[in-house]
């Protein structure tokens, strides 16, 4: 029986020949990634050319703590002579900053300090997030370890119906299938054809909220072409053996999928179809973060946007995933058509999504959000409600303070 | 490290975050404050009445979430392992790397009620309910990763190698 793609990049990183399902395998890693701190302390490292630093969770510094620990990194990035830094003023959420300027590359292994590292599978890269003590261990020693989990393999066919979003077939299969904890997803399909890079980021991030190990895409035409003249090193994409293993296959069809509603606190099977939950009053709407802060998603909702305003009864906030999206989102005119309609367009950074420097939940305030989490206290107060949905969605409700379909506003107009 | 494991369990519920055990205001906390904060969302008074000894139990997709540190408070706490019926594997590597005994173990929740007493060798998964006398069996870790547990974590490595101060 022949590997999977996730089995074979692990076999090239490895001593081993055959990588399978129960195996612990030990791996060389490529790419190292590290966020808002150094950790000065560090006698040596494996190799400094391997390490990708810059800011993103808490910037700039909203207090000294916070500030102490940027300053670290700028010494760690002096003390090894670090190369890949970006400081603040051309920084982003490092799972956005990476794909865009190179970084995560198909066949390779990229570790990370932050949960959503998955969001690089797009990429065709092998990624996961690993905690402090491992990032270090990492840092000074160049190789980790995987626990090798059994392969789900999901084909999409059809193509999306208007309206609806990569993020809401994410959504769609949390709800139905659950978590894939200790398990991989790797995604397939003529359906892929007609899904950019920036959709499957979305897809790939979110498959952290489904505990997944590796949310893996293939390197196709639309991969090849996003990385033309943006890939930092060569690369050798990785393909599954015709013969390969999957314990099982997941058929989606995409033209099915109508818009989804993530319900609060967890994720796994607490989602339903935006039909259901309509009309909810919500006092806070957020587009960005590692899921839903790019260009796409700006032109998603400054289109929606574009000669209305938000609601008396809700604020809407949209924060960049990066300094490039928010320049270019400036260049288009989405930032002055979000700011004309009444949203406030914050600087890059993770910021609402992580509840940590910026635009806080009250007490039993409801939001919707097209960002990653939806944990109790996630975003302020443990009374609030964090619902989850498409950044068009998400749009769509600012404009009413209500839960809201596009659809629902186009009628509205046109009345 | 010991093999066995007896201690009173603590029963939670599927889908625990890591969001619970450090809320976002206290991760940039001092890391001995970090402990008072868990679980105030979801079981407020909790923090204060756990003993060190005492046994975590928990359902599916235990320690869904970010990458926050979460095996460094059970072990400020004083937990002496963790059985859940699934674990996130990011949750599962913040706890082995820090040196705290894991064990999968399917059904677990339902077959302990909290107060009970649990003697566990994590290492062979022979799970017993001494209160009740009944034994189930866990699906333990790879002999590679209970070896990281038995050496206190990865920071003690480090430092015996080198990398970190000693």
């Amino acid at each position: 029986m022949g590997m999977n793609a996730i089995e074979k990049i692990l076999a090239n990183h490895s001593e081993q020949e055959v990588v399978k399902p129960g195996d612990v395998v030990v791996v060389k890693i490529d790419t190292v990634v590290t966020f808002d701190s150094g950790r000065t302390q560090l006698q040596k490292i494996h190799d400094p050319d391997m390490l990708v630093l810059l800011h993103d969770h808490v910037v700039p510094a909203p207090n000294l703590a916070a500030a102490n620990n940027a300053k670290k990194m700028r010494e760690f990035v002096e003390k090894f002579k670090v190369k890949n830094y970006f400081p603040v003023g051309q920084h982003g959420i490092s799972h956005v900053l990476v794909a865009e300027k190179g970084f995560a590359l198909p066949g390779q292994i990229l570790v990370n300090a932050d949960s959503h590292t998955c969001s690089s599978g797009a990429m065709n890269c092998l990624a996961r997030g690993m905690g402090p003590s491992e990032m270090t261990y990492i840092t000074c020693k160049g190789q980790s370890w995987y626990m090798v989990g059994p392969t789900t393999k999901v084909v999409l066919e059809g193509r999306l119906r208007e309206g609806v979003y990569p993020r809401d077939v994410i959504h769609y299969i949390a709800g139905v299938y659950g978590d894939f904890a200790g398990r991989n997803l790797e995604w397939y399909g003529p359906g892929l054809s007609t899904i950019d890079v920036d959709g499957r980021l979305t897809m790939a991030t979110i498959s952290a909220e489904l505990s997944v190990e590796f949310s893996l895409f293939p390197y196709d035409d639309v991969l090849a072409n996003y990385l033309e003249g943006r890939a930092r090193k060569p690369f050798t994409p990785v393909h599954p053996d015709n013969d390969a293993e999957y314990e099982q296959v997941i058929t989606i069809d995409l033209g099915a999928i109508e818009p989804q509603v993530v319900l609060p606190h967890y994720v796994a099977k607490n989602v339903r179809p935006l039909s259901e939950l309509k009309g909810k009053k919500v006092d806070q709407c957020f587009i960005g973060s590692c899921a839903n802060g790019r260009l796409s998603d700006f032109k998603v909702a400054a289109d929606i946007l574009r000669g209305r305003k938000v609601s008396p009864h809700t604020r809407f906030i949209v924060t960049p995933g990066s300094q490039d999206i928010m320049l270019e989102a400036i260049k288009a005119g989405y930032v002055s058509t979000l700011i004309e309609a009444g949203a406030v367009v914050t600087n890059s950074t993770c910021g609402a999504c992580y509840g940590g420097h910026m635009g806080l939940l009250a007490d039993g305030e409801v939001c919707l959000t097209a960002s990653t989490r939806n944990f109790k206290g996630r975003m302020g107060s443990v009374s609030a409600e964090i619902y989850m949905a498409s950044p068009a969605t998400v749009a769509a409700t600012a404009v009413t303070g209500f839960i809201t379909g596009v659809e629902d506003l186009e009628k509205e107009v046109a009345a | 490290m010991t093999d066995t494991i007896t201690g009173k369990v603590w029963v939670f519920g599927n889908d625990i975050n890591t969001d619970l055990v450090i809320p976002n205001f206290a991760v940039h906390l001092a890391r001995n404050e970090q402990p008072k904060h868990c679980f105030n969302a979801n079981r407020p008074g909790w923090v204060d009445e756990v003993m060190p000894g005492d046994i975590l139990i928990a359902g599916t997709n235990f320690g869904v979430g970010s990458a926050r540190p979460i095996g460094d408070v059970f072990q400020q706490l004083g937990l002496s392992l963790i059985l859940a019926e699934s674990f996130n594997g990011l949750g599962l590597r913040n706890c082995i790397n820090v040196g705290i005994p894991c064990l999968p173990c399917k059904d677990v929740a339902s077959f302990f009620q909290e107060g009970e007493i649990a003697k566990v060798n994590w290492k062979t998964g022979a799970v017993r309910n001494e209160t009740r006398g009944t034994e189930m069996k866990g699906q333990p870790l790879p002999r590679a990763l209970t070896d990281i547990v038995d050496g206190g974590g990865v920071e003690p490595i480090l430092r015996k190698e080198g990398f970190l101060p000693a």
